[in-house]
């Protein structure tokens, strides 16, 4: 294949990548890229690593180049919380990247972010060099018509295509100096090329395995006959603590790899993309890896060892004359090198540039940020400067350091150096009490043993040190071996040498941070950072600045970074969405709080914090006033929950006090009216009794027998107010439960018929005919005698009282059935009326409705039934009688 | 001899006042409820009214309109004995024109001193 055909399709390539992220910026203005995107995209984990690496691992180690895809699989479905919760973080913060969001979290350190920034560039690099190195093989492979033996080394080409990438990054990565804005186009763009990497891969899978042989079973049948072992055992090679090692180097590296932090958190528009991502992009991996076991087979089956395992991908479709799915297979490695390089380069030049090169250059301007267009350039400046200084560095690596060192390894060696942010991450998530000092101590304790543990052996592997060190230990210090720290030499270098690294960065993390106590600043982002969701919804966050900043300050500010218009645009939205008014002088603390985080999201958390402290007045709020306010405003929206509820019981109380006091007003009402009444009683007899003795006193001549009359009436007026007072009494303690009841068996006909002799002479008076329907046989009821006494002689009385004269009629019925005996007493008066039948028991009833009559009884009688009634268990009522009268009904029960 | 018209629905009550009034030479009427008042009142007209309120029929507030309402009636006195004794009993009694308004129980030798004044 010529030359010149595959440059053109490779520039066309690439070209139709320009096409795809430049349209999609074009169209898509509002900032939401679809959950499958998102998940695509996150497959930039699949790099040229995978794309010919697995099958080179595979051919020598076995299955066991699955693990590396094992590790995110879990990560994605098991730790969707640390992700949401990483993500939350990120967004509220406007952190674009690993280096900031740790050194954010450890009060928005800038040694934390400069020591973070260094060891992902000394631990990514090679990993840039070793895409751009496949690039450049496998164009060297397709061009040529035989195979090489080798991958050719140290080419100058890598240079080239560092310059075409490095164009590409420059113009869809530097668009905007808000490295938190999001690269729409960019990652469309890698969405794109994950899906023509997985088709290439698919189909030179399905070649393998079922034009060059027929099927799964014929391959692994072919590969066993063959005697190829390793395909089917994991003991081969390096040992089996790697297995374990790759799982969670591999969980950690699809959070903590400066890509994979960047399609995941910096790129994502939406949290509920996480969702879809958690089963799609498992698959993905699932299907990109299908193939690579039958692809290894075929390769050591029909092209020997002739050819490097690595490059079985591409040669297998060369060497059976499928020149055009070569070239697809060609295109697919480019698109897995390629995206992986323009991730990787963006997410670090952002650290380079926001924790190197910024604070560099603002510290020697102390902060003099005058003219707009030049701070914006200087920025973007940076930027660039970063990106091709990235690649530069990649293939200077490609030219002079790079060793024999398979593809997979050097993968794994770059995971390895980015899980060491995952304690001082996960931890500083998750605990508050992790400090800065600690962060520190761990990462970089943890470093220095990756590269002491992985590097050095590789350094010596390339010949520029001596194998002594290897062998003997340096200076003969044989428990230091770089490969056997403290005698523990396990079979893999991998597995040593993380467990090493996270045991000390894990222990003197924790040991550091248990001796040393976090800044005000530092407590304060932690609680911002464990308790992330407690303060959601809370207008503007809550800001660690206390006013003291001028307005004018702050937007100039704004505008130097960001542009005069989108700097009015921000701030006068944010204004509005909060209510601040922008007219005062002094800043509001938000909007100097929402200033800083604009501010993050160009150039990082710690220059964002260094440039408003210069504006602001400093007046740091300690951190429990901080926290008190929030825990307020959580409060506050509790409380009116609580108050609501609490003022709806109030008001159904308050209507119920009003119904008691209602209640008491009218008892009250009553009892004046009761006193008044029996006052009144009272007057009428007492007046009879002055006035005749005043006459017997004032007349000593009056005729003997006129004055036995007057006092004859004397005594009869005086015994008239006894019964009176007596009764008052009696339903006075009747009332307060004074009485005791004296029972005993009674015959209740006998006591009807004793009251009736006892009424005989009213009666006889009014000429009132009685009737008493006895019962058939004698009643006998356990009660008070007295007191039912009473009961019977009020009913008959007023029944006489109400009767008319001469034509009056009282029926008396006294039965019983097995609960209760009953007594009915009914007259033909005029009757009760109905809405009466309750008040007429009450004590004071006849004072309020019989004003204009003299009563003649004390208008307690009725009153003085129903208690004692009640007493008894019994019940008392009144009923209608047609055409005419009362029926009075009472009970006792007969148990 | 100037004629008073003692008015009540208690016997001894209304023994009493007739033998008061009599020994103050007076000529004395009864009537043991309003109807027998009113009767009594328009054919042997009186001089003075003792009147008590709380009666069964016609209570003495009526009386008393009526009384002050006939022009040939007007310059009829009279006199309440009530057992009511509250503020505004008293206030209608004398609103409605009545002379005097005294509460039960009283002393008779009181009430004879008023009564002498008032029919001087």
């Amino acid at each position: 294949m010529s030359q010149f055909f595959i440059v053109a399709c490779s520039v066309l390539y690439l070209l139709l990548l320009f096409l795809i992220a430049y349209w999609v910026e074009k169209r898509n203005k509002k900032n939401t890229n679809k959950s499958w995107i998102y998940a695509l995209s996150l497959a930039v984990y699949c790099t040229g690593w995978t794309y010919y690496g697995s099958v080179g691992r595979a051919t020598t180690n076995g299955p066991e180049f699955l693990s590396i895809y094992l590790g995110p699989s879990i990560m994605c479905a098991l730790f969707v919380p640390l992700l949401r919760k990483l993500l939350r973080i990120c967004k509220t913060q406007r952190l674009n990247s690993i280096a900031d969001l740790i050194s954010t979290r450890y009060g928005k350190n800038y040694t934390l972010g400069v020591i973070v920034t260094l060891c992902c560039v000394i631990g990514i690099i090679p990993y840039i060099a070793l895409q751009l190195k496949a690039i450049s093989a496998s164009f060297h492979i397709i061009s040529s018509q035989h195979s090489p033996v080798h991958i050719i080394n140290g080419n100058n080409d890598t240079f080239v295509i560092a310059a075409i990438l490095s164009l590409f990054i420059i113009i869809f990565g530097t668009r905007s100096v808000d490295a938190s804005e999001r690269h729409e186009g960019l990652v469309a763009a890698i969405a794109f090329e994950s899906i023509i990497k997985l088709i290439a891969f698919l189909a030179v899978g399905i070649f393998a395995t079922y034009y060059l042989f027929d099927g799964f079973r014929s391959v692994f049948n072919a590969a066993k006959e063959a005697g190829f072992d390793q395909f089917f055992t994991l003991n081969k090679g390096l040992g089996n603590n790697d297995w374990l090692a790759m799982i969670l180097v591999s969980m950690l590296s699809i959070i903590f790899l400066p890509r994979q932090f960047q399609v995941s958190v910096v790129e994502n528009t939406n949290e509920k993309n996480i969702y879809r991502a958690m089963w799609l992009f498992p698959l993905y991996l699932f299907l990109i890896n299908l193939f690579v076991l039958p692809i290894a087979m075929s390769g050591k089956l029909l092209l020997g060892s002739s050819v490097s395992a690595d490059t079985f991908v591409l040669s297998l479709p060369l060497n059976f004359n499928q020149p055009l799915l070569g070239m697809l297979v060609y295109i697919g490695g480019l698109s897995a090198a390629s995206g992986m390089i323009i991730v990787e380069t963006i997410a670090l030049s952002t650290m380079l540039s926001n924790h190197l090169f910024l604070p560099f250059v603002f510290s020697l301007q102390k902060a003099k940020f005058n003219d707009e267009k030049s701070t914006v350039h200087k920025i973007i400046y940076s930027r660039r400067t970063s990106i091709i200084l990235i690649l530069l560095m990649a293939c200077c690596y490609n030219k002079w350091i790079a060793s024999s060192t398979s593809l997979v390894n050097i993968g794994l060696i770059s995971m390895a150096a980015v899980a060491q942010f995952a304690p001082a991450t996960i931890g500083g998530l998750y605990s508050k009490m992790i400090t800065r000092q600690g962060a520190i101590t761990g990462i970089v304790s943890g470093f220095l043993i990756w590269f002491y543990t992985i590097i050095i052996p590789n350094v010596v592997d390339a010949g520029y040190l001596s194998t002594d060190i290897m062998l003997y230990g340096p200076f003969d210090i044989f428990w230091l071996k770089p490969q056997a720290l403290f005698g523990m030499s396990t079979q893999g270098l991998l597995a040593h040498s993380f467990f090493w690294s996270i045991f000390f960065n894990l222990g003197l993390m924790i040991l550091v941070s248990m001796c040393t106590s976090a800044t005000r600043q530092e407590e304060y982002q932690a609680e911002l950072f464990v308790n992330i969701y407690k303060y959601e919804g809370i207008t503007g966050g809550p800001g660690m600045w206390k006013a003291s900043a001028y307005l004018s300050d702050v937007s100039s500010l704004l505008t130097n970074f960001i542009g005069k218009t989108r700097a009015e645009n921000l701030l006068s939205s944010y204004a509005q969405r909060h209510k601040i008014p922008l007219t005062n002088k002094e800043a509001d603390p938000r909007i100097i709080d929402f200033s800083e985080k604009i501010l993050t999201g160009v150039i990082g958390s710690a220059s964002a914090r260094f440039l408003i402290s210069n504006i602001a007045k400093e007046e740091e709020i300690s951190i429990d006033k901080v926290l008190s306010i929030v825990k307020e405003s959580q409060q506050v929206l509790e409380l009116n929950k609580e108050l609501k509820k609490k003022s709806g019981e109030l008001t159904k109380a308050k209507g119920e006090l009003t119904e008691v006091n209602e209640q008491l007003m009218r008892l009250d009402v009553l009892k004046d009216e009761f006193l008044y009444t029996v006052t009144h009683e009272l007057r009428t007899p007492l007046t009879s009794i002055r006035a005749m003795s005043e006459i017997l006193c004032d007349n000593p001549e009056m005729e003997e027998e006129q004055r036995q009359y007057y006092l004859e009436g004397i005594v009869k007026e005086i015994e008239r107010l006894t019964y009176l007072i007596t009764q008052v009494l009696n339903l006075e303690r009747y009332e307060s439960g004074r009485q005791k009841l004296h029972y005993a068996a009674v015959d209740i006909s006998l006591l009807i018929k004793d009251v009736l002799s006892s009424l005989e002479t009213l009666i006889k008076g009014k000429s009132i005919t009685v009737e008493f329907i006895q019962p058939s046989s004698m009643i006998l009821v356990q009660c008070d005698e007295d007191m039912i006494r009473q009961v019977i002689y009020n009913l008959i009385s007023n029944a006489i009282k109400f009767v008319p004269e001469n034509a009056g009629s009282i029926h008396i019925i006294c039965r019983t059935d097995i609960d209760e005996m009953q007594v009915w007493v009914s007259d033909n008066g005029k009757g009760v009326p109905e809405e009466l039948n309750e008040l007429i028991f009450d004590k004071f009833f006849q004072a309020k409705n019989q004003t204009l009559q003299k009563p003649t009884g004390s208008g307690l009688g009725l009153a003085i039934c129903k208690r004692i009634v009640e007493m008894h268990q019994g019940r008392i009522y009144v009923e209608q009688v047609l055409p005419q009268g009362a029926k009075f009904v009472f009970t006792l029960p007969n148990s | 001899m100037k004629k008073i018209l003692v008015v009540d629905d208690d016997p001894y009550i209304l023994m009493s006042l007739e033998f008061l009034m009599k020994k103050n030479s007076y000529q004395v009427m009864i009537a043991r409820n309003g109807t027998e008042a009113l009767e009594t009142i328009n054919t042997d007209r009186p001089d003075l009214i003792l009147l008590d309120i709380m009666m069964p029929d016609v209570d003495g507030y009526s009386i008393c309109k009526h009384v002050k309402s006939k022009k040939e009636l007007k310059n009829i006195h009279v006199v309440f004995l009530s057992a009511k004794t509250k503020e505004a009993d008293i206030q209608k009694g004398m609103d409605l024109g009545a002379s005097l308004y005294i509460t039960k129980p009283f002393s008779t030798r009181d009430l004879m001193k008023k009564v002498n004044e008032i029919l001087v």
